[in-house]
Protein backbone atom coordinates (compact mmCIF):
# COMPACT_ATOMS: atom_id res chain seq x y z
CA UNK A 1 0.00 0.00 0.00
CA UNK A 2 0.85 3.66 -0.31
CA UNK A 3 2.24 5.56 2.22
CA UNK A 4 -0.26 8.80 3.12
CA UNK A 5 1.95 11.81 2.47
CA UNK A 6 1.72 14.24 5.26
CA UNK A 7 2.54 17.84 5.21
CA UNK A 8 3.07 20.33 8.05
CA UNK A 9 3.75 24.29 7.61
CA UNK A 10 3.36 27.31 9.88
CA UNK A 11 2.02 30.99 9.38
CA UNK A 12 1.53 33.25 11.96
CA UNK A 13 2.67 31.25 14.98
CA UNK A 14 5.06 30.30 17.57
CA UNK A 15 5.95 26.61 16.64
CA UNK A 16 4.87 25.72 19.77
CA UNK A 17 2.46 23.07 17.76
CA UNK A 18 4.76 21.84 16.24
CA UNK A 19 6.58 21.74 19.34
CA UNK A 20 3.36 19.66 20.96
CA UNK A 21 3.43 17.73 17.61
CA UNK A 22 7.22 16.12 18.23
CA UNK A 23 6.30 15.77 21.74
CA UNK A 24 4.52 12.25 20.44
CA UNK A 25 7.54 11.33 21.04
CA UNK A 26 8.56 7.81 19.48
CA UNK A 27 4.95 7.22 18.78
CA UNK A 28 5.83 9.25 15.29
CA UNK A 29 7.55 6.45 14.37
CA UNK A 30 4.35 4.06 14.07
CA UNK A 31 2.52 6.82 12.52
CA UNK A 32 5.27 6.71 9.68
CA UNK A 33 4.69 3.47 8.94
CA UNK A 34 2.48 4.12 7.24
CA UNK A 35 2.68 7.81 6.25
CA UNK A 36 5.59 9.94 5.04
CA UNK A 37 6.66 13.57 6.68
CA UNK A 38 6.78 15.37 2.36
CA UNK A 39 6.88 18.70 3.82
CA UNK A 40 7.39 21.08 6.51
CA UNK A 41 9.87 22.97 9.15
CA UNK A 42 10.41 19.16 10.57
CA UNK A 43 11.87 18.07 7.33
CA UNK A 44 14.05 19.52 4.08
CA UNK A 45 11.70 19.38 0.93
CA UNK A 46 12.26 23.23 -0.08
CA UNK A 47 8.83 23.54 -2.20
CA UNK A 48 5.28 22.13 -1.81
CA UNK A 49 4.53 18.87 -3.39
CA UNK A 50 1.75 17.78 -5.24
CA UNK A 51 -0.70 15.04 -3.94
CA UNK A 52 -0.58 15.37 -0.15
CA UNK A 53 -3.28 13.75 1.64
CA UNK A 54 -2.89 15.81 5.06
CA UNK A 55 -1.69 18.66 5.60
CA UNK A 56 -1.65 20.04 9.74
CA UNK A 57 -1.29 23.78 9.33
CA UNK A 58 -0.12 26.12 12.10
CA UNK A 59 -0.76 29.60 12.93
CA UNK A 60 -2.65 32.80 11.56
CA UNK A 61 -3.06 34.37 8.21
CA UNK A 62 -1.32 37.84 8.60
CA UNK A 63 0.79 38.25 6.00
CA UNK A 64 0.85 38.01 2.21
CA UNK A 65 3.37 35.95 2.37
CA UNK A 66 0.87 33.73 5.07
CA UNK A 67 -1.83 33.53 2.46
CA UNK A 68 0.00 33.01 -0.80
CA UNK A 69 1.08 29.62 1.46
CA UNK A 70 -1.98 28.35 2.63
CA UNK A 71 -3.73 29.37 -0.84
CA UNK A 72 -1.69 26.93 -2.51
CA UNK A 73 -1.54 24.32 0.25
CA UNK A 74 -4.97 24.26 -0.26
CA UNK A 75 -4.57 23.61 -3.71
CA UNK A 76 -2.57 20.79 -3.35
CA UNK A 77 -3.87 18.85 -0.56
CA UNK A 78 -6.60 16.90 0.12
CA UNK A 79 -7.20 17.11 3.66
CA UNK A 80 -6.72 20.57 5.89
CA UNK A 81 -6.15 20.40 9.74
CA UNK A 82 -6.72 24.17 11.08
CA UNK A 83 -3.66 23.03 14.12
CA UNK A 84 -3.78 24.90 17.47
CA UNK A 85 -5.51 27.65 18.54
CA UNK A 86 -3.60 30.60 15.97
CA UNK A 87 -5.10 28.66 13.03
CA UNK A 88 -8.48 28.60 14.45
CA UNK A 89 -9.73 31.85 16.74
CA UNK A 90 -6.33 33.92 15.34
CA UNK A 91 -5.47 33.80 19.04
CA UNK A 92 -1.90 35.74 19.98
CA UNK A 93 -1.46 36.84 16.36
CA UNK A 94 -5.04 38.43 16.31
CA UNK A 95 -4.17 40.66 19.76
CA UNK A 96 -2.23 43.18 17.52
CA UNK A 97 -5.70 43.27 15.11
CA UNK A 98 -6.89 46.69 17.12
CA UNK A 99 -4.38 48.21 15.52
CA UNK A 100 -3.32 49.35 11.87
CA UNK A 101 -0.74 47.84 10.51
CA UNK A 102 1.01 51.59 10.38
CA UNK A 103 1.21 51.99 14.18
CA UNK A 104 2.40 48.36 14.31
CA UNK A 105 5.51 48.86 11.57
CA UNK A 106 5.75 52.38 13.42
CA UNK A 107 6.43 50.41 17.16
CA UNK A 108 8.43 47.27 15.55
CA UNK A 109 10.81 49.67 13.42
CA UNK A 110 10.96 53.12 14.91
CA UNK A 111 9.86 53.25 18.28
CA UNK A 112 11.26 50.01 19.36
CA UNK A 113 14.42 50.47 17.37
CA UNK A 114 17.45 52.07 18.88
CA UNK A 115 19.69 51.83 15.54
CA UNK A 116 19.00 51.88 11.90
CA UNK A 117 15.68 53.09 12.65
CA UNK A 118 14.17 52.23 8.78
CA UNK A 119 11.40 49.93 7.54
CA UNK A 120 12.74 46.99 5.62
CA UNK A 121 11.54 46.72 1.99
CA UNK A 122 12.82 43.43 0.55
CA UNK A 123 12.42 40.09 1.86
CA UNK A 124 9.72 41.11 4.88
CA UNK A 125 6.46 40.17 4.27
CA UNK A 126 3.48 42.46 4.07
CA UNK A 127 1.47 42.38 6.82
CA UNK A 128 -2.72 41.90 6.31
CA UNK A 129 -4.71 44.28 7.68
CA UNK A 130 -5.90 41.70 10.23
CA UNK A 131 -4.61 38.35 11.42
CA UNK A 132 -7.31 35.62 10.39
CA UNK A 133 -7.54 32.39 11.33
CA UNK A 134 -7.34 29.98 8.38
CA UNK A 135 -10.87 28.68 8.13
CA UNK A 136 -11.53 32.38 6.63
CA UNK A 137 -9.59 32.68 4.07
CA UNK A 138 -9.77 29.26 2.80
CA UNK A 139 -12.33 25.87 3.17
CA UNK A 140 -10.81 23.94 6.25
CA UNK A 141 -11.44 19.94 7.15
CA UNK A 142 -10.16 19.37 10.47
CA UNK A 143 -10.14 21.85 13.72
CA UNK A 144 -7.67 20.74 16.32
CA UNK A 145 -8.34 23.41 19.47
CA UNK A 146 -5.30 23.81 22.15
CA UNK A 147 -2.76 25.94 22.75
CA UNK A 148 -0.56 23.99 22.09
CA UNK A 149 -3.06 20.68 21.42
CA UNK A 150 -2.09 17.94 23.45
CA UNK A 151 -0.15 15.44 21.93
CA UNK A 152 -2.21 12.56 22.61
CA UNK A 153 -4.89 14.31 21.02
CA UNK A 154 -2.21 14.87 18.11
CA UNK A 155 -1.21 11.25 17.75
CA UNK A 156 -5.28 10.47 17.68
CA UNK A 157 -5.97 12.81 14.88
CA UNK A 158 -2.88 11.37 13.16
CA UNK A 159 -3.78 8.09 13.44
CA UNK A 160 -7.31 8.76 12.09
CA UNK A 161 -6.20 10.57 9.43
CA UNK A 162 -3.27 8.48 8.28
CA UNK A 163 -6.19 5.37 8.32
CA UNK A 164 -8.48 7.18 6.24
CA UNK A 165 -11.45 8.41 8.63
CA UNK A 166 -11.76 12.25 10.04
CA UNK A 167 -10.98 12.13 13.73
CA UNK A 168 -14.28 13.55 15.87
CA UNK A 169 -12.03 16.38 18.52
CA UNK A 170 -15.48 17.26 19.75
CA UNK A 171 -14.61 17.09 23.82
CA UNK A 172 -11.19 16.05 23.43
CA UNK A 173 -9.30 19.62 23.55
CA UNK A 174 -10.36 22.89 24.26
CA UNK A 175 -8.98 26.76 23.81
CA UNK A 176 -6.19 27.61 25.60
CA UNK A 177 -4.07 24.71 26.47
CA UNK B 1 -49.82 34.63 54.95
CA UNK B 2 -47.10 32.48 53.63
CA UNK B 3 -47.99 31.01 50.20
CA UNK B 4 -47.53 27.84 49.87
CA UNK B 5 -46.20 25.99 47.12
CA UNK B 6 -48.12 22.80 44.99
CA UNK B 7 -45.89 19.71 44.15
CA UNK B 8 -46.06 19.09 40.60
CA UNK B 9 -45.16 16.17 38.48
CA UNK B 10 -43.37 16.85 34.71
CA UNK B 11 -41.78 14.80 32.62
CA UNK B 12 -37.85 15.78 32.00
CA UNK B 13 -36.14 13.92 28.84
CA UNK B 14 -38.58 10.97 29.17
CA UNK B 15 -37.92 10.98 33.09
CA UNK B 16 -41.14 11.66 35.39
CA UNK B 17 -39.73 14.42 38.13
CA UNK B 18 -41.88 15.94 40.92
CA UNK B 19 -41.08 19.70 42.26
CA UNK B 20 -42.54 22.46 43.80
CA UNK B 21 -44.65 25.10 41.58
CA UNK B 22 -42.44 28.06 42.62
CA UNK B 23 -39.56 26.02 41.11
CA UNK B 24 -37.54 26.44 37.33
CA UNK B 25 -37.51 23.79 34.99
CA UNK B 26 -33.46 24.40 35.77
CA UNK B 27 -33.89 23.67 39.51
CA UNK B 28 -35.74 20.67 39.09
CA UNK B 29 -33.43 19.46 36.49
CA UNK B 30 -30.38 19.96 38.48
CA UNK B 31 -32.44 18.36 41.55
CA UNK B 32 -32.71 15.34 39.11
CA UNK B 33 -29.20 15.15 38.03
CA UNK B 34 -29.84 16.41 34.37
CA UNK B 35 -27.36 18.57 32.86
CA UNK B 36 -28.71 21.73 31.57
CA UNK B 37 -25.49 24.25 30.24
CA UNK B 38 -25.80 27.72 31.90
CA UNK B 39 -23.91 30.55 31.74
CA UNK B 40 -25.39 33.88 33.43
CA UNK B 41 -27.19 31.77 35.78
CA UNK B 42 -25.15 31.30 39.21
CA UNK B 43 -26.75 29.68 42.32
CA UNK B 44 -27.71 32.64 44.86
CA UNK B 45 -28.39 35.27 42.41
CA UNK B 46 -31.72 36.40 40.75
CA UNK B 47 -32.43 34.25 37.49
CA UNK B 48 -32.03 36.67 34.72
CA UNK B 49 -32.73 34.55 31.60
CA UNK B 50 -30.29 36.91 29.05
CA UNK B 51 -27.59 34.33 27.87
CA UNK B 52 -30.20 31.71 26.71
CA UNK B 53 -27.61 28.79 26.77
CA UNK B 54 -30.14 26.83 28.91
CA UNK B 55 -32.96 27.27 26.55
CA UNK B 56 -34.97 24.09 25.96
CA UNK B 57 -37.86 22.42 24.13
CA UNK B 58 -41.32 22.64 26.39
CA UNK B 59 -44.29 20.76 24.22
CA UNK B 60 -47.26 22.62 23.21
CA UNK B 61 -44.79 25.79 23.43
CA UNK B 62 -44.16 27.50 19.85
CA UNK B 63 -40.58 28.68 20.85
CA UNK B 64 -37.78 27.40 23.21
CA UNK B 65 -37.82 28.81 26.52
CA UNK B 66 -35.07 29.30 28.66
CA UNK B 67 -34.81 26.90 31.65
CA UNK B 68 -33.78 29.26 34.64
CA UNK B 69 -36.43 31.73 33.99
CA UNK B 70 -39.83 28.98 33.09
CA UNK B 71 -41.28 27.82 36.17
CA UNK B 72 -42.14 23.94 35.83
CA UNK B 73 -45.94 23.00 35.42
CA UNK B 74 -48.31 20.13 36.49
CA UNK B 75 -48.13 17.85 32.94
CA UNK B 76 -44.96 19.53 31.41
CA UNK B 77 -43.01 17.59 29.25
CA UNK B 78 -39.72 19.26 28.49
CA UNK B 79 -36.83 18.43 26.25
CA UNK B 80 -33.41 19.54 27.15
CA UNK B 81 -31.23 18.54 24.26
CA UNK B 82 -32.22 17.94 20.71
CA UNK B 83 -30.39 18.72 17.50
CA UNK B 84 -32.15 21.98 16.93
CA UNK B 85 -31.48 22.97 21.08
CA UNK B 86 -27.76 22.34 20.27
CA UNK B 87 -27.15 24.04 16.83
CA UNK B 88 -28.62 27.08 18.86
CA UNK B 89 -26.43 26.69 21.86
CA UNK B 90 -23.66 26.15 19.45
CA UNK B 91 -25.13 29.54 17.53
CA UNK B 92 -25.02 31.35 21.00
CA UNK B 93 -21.13 30.41 22.10
CA UNK B 94 -19.76 31.31 18.62
CA UNK B 95 -21.14 34.63 18.68
CA UNK B 96 -19.50 35.00 22.21
CA UNK B 97 -16.52 34.35 21.25
CA UNK B 98 -16.53 36.69 18.03
CA UNK B 99 -17.90 39.18 19.89
CA UNK B 100 -15.00 40.20 22.54
CA UNK B 101 -11.19 39.10 22.09
CA UNK B 102 -11.68 35.75 24.44
CA UNK B 103 -7.70 34.57 23.97
CA UNK B 104 -7.70 31.48 26.44
CA UNK B 105 -4.36 30.97 26.27
CA UNK B 106 -3.02 34.26 27.65
CA UNK B 107 -6.07 34.71 29.84
CA UNK B 108 -5.36 34.45 33.81
CA UNK B 109 -8.90 32.16 33.80
CA UNK B 110 -7.50 29.75 31.77
CA UNK B 111 -8.53 26.70 32.64
CA UNK B 112 -11.13 28.23 35.13
CA UNK B 113 -13.17 30.01 32.63
CA UNK B 114 -17.17 29.22 32.04
CA UNK B 115 -17.17 30.08 28.80
CA UNK B 116 -13.67 27.94 27.93
CA UNK B 117 -15.51 25.09 29.53
CA UNK B 118 -18.70 25.16 27.68
CA UNK B 119 -16.92 24.80 24.66
CA UNK B 120 -15.24 21.69 25.68
CA UNK B 121 -18.13 20.19 26.74
CA UNK B 122 -20.83 21.23 23.96
CA UNK B 123 -17.46 20.63 21.29
CA UNK B 124 -17.08 23.37 19.98
CA UNK B 125 -14.07 23.13 17.82
CA UNK B 126 -13.99 26.22 15.61
CA UNK B 127 -16.10 29.62 15.24
CA UNK B 128 -17.68 29.94 11.54
CA UNK B 129 -18.83 33.49 12.27
CA UNK B 130 -16.22 35.98 11.17
CA UNK B 131 -14.36 37.52 14.48
CA UNK B 132 -14.87 41.18 14.97
CA UNK B 133 -11.81 42.01 16.88
CA UNK B 134 -12.99 44.73 18.56
CA UNK B 135 -10.39 47.14 20.56
CA UNK B 136 -11.75 46.88 24.48
CA UNK B 137 -10.54 48.95 27.06
CA UNK B 138 -8.84 47.29 30.13
CA UNK B 139 -10.03 49.27 33.55
CA UNK B 140 -6.60 48.31 35.96
CA UNK B 141 -7.64 51.63 38.12
CA UNK B 142 -8.74 49.96 41.11
CA UNK B 143 -6.13 48.78 43.68
CA UNK B 144 -7.15 45.34 43.70
CA UNK B 145 -8.74 44.44 41.04
CA UNK B 146 -9.01 44.72 37.00
CA UNK B 147 -12.19 44.71 34.41
CA UNK B 148 -11.11 42.96 31.01
CA UNK B 149 -14.06 44.08 28.75
CA UNK B 150 -12.28 42.05 26.10
CA UNK B 151 -13.03 38.54 28.14
CA UNK B 152 -16.78 39.53 29.25
CA UNK B 153 -20.12 38.04 27.84
CA UNK B 154 -22.44 40.76 29.60
CA UNK B 155 -24.13 37.78 31.69
CA UNK B 156 -24.69 40.48 34.11
CA UNK B 157 -23.25 37.95 37.56
CA UNK B 158 -21.02 41.31 38.65
CA UNK B 159 -24.37 43.78 38.65
CA UNK B 160 -26.67 40.83 40.39
CA UNK B 161 -24.08 40.06 42.81
CA UNK B 162 -22.90 43.89 43.84
CA UNK B 163 -27.07 44.58 43.79
CA UNK B 164 -28.40 42.07 45.19
CA UNK B 165 -26.12 40.60 47.46
CA UNK B 166 -23.70 43.59 48.42
CA UNK B 167 -26.28 46.40 48.00
CA UNK B 168 -23.89 48.62 46.60
CA UNK B 169 -25.08 48.80 42.99
CA UNK B 170 -21.44 49.52 41.67
CA UNK B 171 -22.11 47.88 38.71
CA UNK B 172 -24.48 47.85 36.24
CA UNK B 173 -24.67 47.86 32.03
CA UNK B 174 -24.59 50.72 29.63
CA UNK B 175 -25.47 50.34 26.09
CA UNK B 176 -27.74 48.28 23.81
CA UNK B 177 -27.06 44.88 21.69
CA UNK B 178 -23.13 44.61 20.49
CA UNK B 179 -22.26 47.78 22.38
CA UNK B 180 -23.08 46.77 25.61
CA UNK B 181 -20.72 47.43 28.70
CA UNK B 182 -20.44 46.80 32.05
CA UNK B 183 -19.45 50.33 33.91
CA UNK B 184 -18.65 50.98 37.31
CA UNK B 185 -21.11 53.59 38.87
CA UNK B 186 -21.81 56.29 35.80
CA UNK B 187 -19.17 55.16 33.48
CA UNK B 188 -16.16 56.28 35.79
CA UNK B 189 -13.03 54.39 36.35
CA UNK B 190 -13.52 51.75 39.10
CA UNK B 191 -10.63 53.19 41.06
CA UNK B 192 -12.37 56.08 41.72
CA UNK B 193 -15.64 54.65 42.74
CA UNK B 194 -17.42 56.07 45.77
CA UNK B 195 -19.77 53.45 45.87
CA UNK B 196 -17.02 50.69 45.39
CA UNK B 197 -16.64 48.60 48.79
CA UNK B 198 -14.07 47.13 47.68
CA UNK B 199 -15.86 43.42 48.80
CA UNK B 200 -14.73 41.45 45.08
CA UNK B 201 -18.16 39.40 44.96
CA UNK B 202 -18.24 40.62 40.92
CA UNK B 203 -14.80 39.33 40.29
CA UNK B 204 -15.64 35.69 42.02
CA UNK B 205 -19.03 35.87 40.06
CA UNK B 206 -17.71 36.60 37.05
CA UNK B 207 -17.62 33.33 34.91
CA UNK B 208 -14.57 34.30 32.81
CA UNK B 209 -11.64 36.16 33.12
CA UNK B 210 -13.39 39.63 32.37
CA UNK B 211 -13.31 40.75 36.27
CA UNK B 212 -9.90 39.34 37.99
CA UNK B 213 -7.86 39.84 41.09
CA UNK B 214 -4.24 41.71 40.32
CA UNK B 215 -1.01 39.92 40.44
CA UNK B 216 -2.56 36.98 38.71
CA UNK B 217 -0.63 35.50 35.98
CA UNK B 218 -2.02 32.90 32.88
CA UNK B 219 -4.48 30.23 34.12
CA UNK B 220 -3.77 31.45 37.78
CA UNK B 221 -7.30 32.80 38.50
CA UNK B 222 -9.50 30.71 40.11
CA UNK B 223 -13.09 32.02 41.43
CA UNK B 224 -14.34 31.10 45.19
CA UNK B 225 -18.05 31.42 44.94
CA UNK B 226 -18.82 28.72 47.62
CA UNK B 227 -20.28 31.74 50.25
CA UNK B 228 -22.87 32.94 47.64
CA UNK B 229 -25.61 30.34 48.31
CA UNK B 230 -24.68 30.87 52.16
CA UNK B 231 -25.22 34.30 51.72
CA UNK B 232 -28.24 34.16 50.18
CA UNK B 233 -29.71 32.07 52.71
CA UNK B 234 -28.87 34.17 55.75
CA UNK B 235 -30.33 36.89 54.20
CA UNK B 236 -33.94 34.66 53.85
CA UNK B 237 -33.71 33.82 57.67
CA UNK B 238 -34.14 37.19 58.77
Amino acid sequence: MEKVKIATSWLDGCSGCHMSLLDIDERILTLLESADIVYGPLVDFKDYPQGVDVAIVEGAVSSDEDEEKITKIRKLTKILVSFGDCAITANIPGMRNYFPTKELYERAYFENADLNQKRPSIRIPHLLSHARPIHEVVTVDVFLPGCPPPADVIFYSLSELINGRLPDLKGKTRFGR
Amino acid sequence: MKKVSQIQTLIIDGKEVGGKSDESILQVAKENDIFIPTLCYLEGLSDYGGCRMCIVEVKGMPRLVPACTTLIREGMEVTTNSEKIHNYRLSILALLFTERNHICSACVSNGHCELQTLALKLGLTHVEFPYIFPKMPVDATHDRFIADHNRCVLCGRCVRACHEVEGAHTKDIMGRGITSRVITDLKESWGSSKTCTSCGKCVHVCPTGALTEKGKSVAEMEKRRQFLPYLKLMRERR
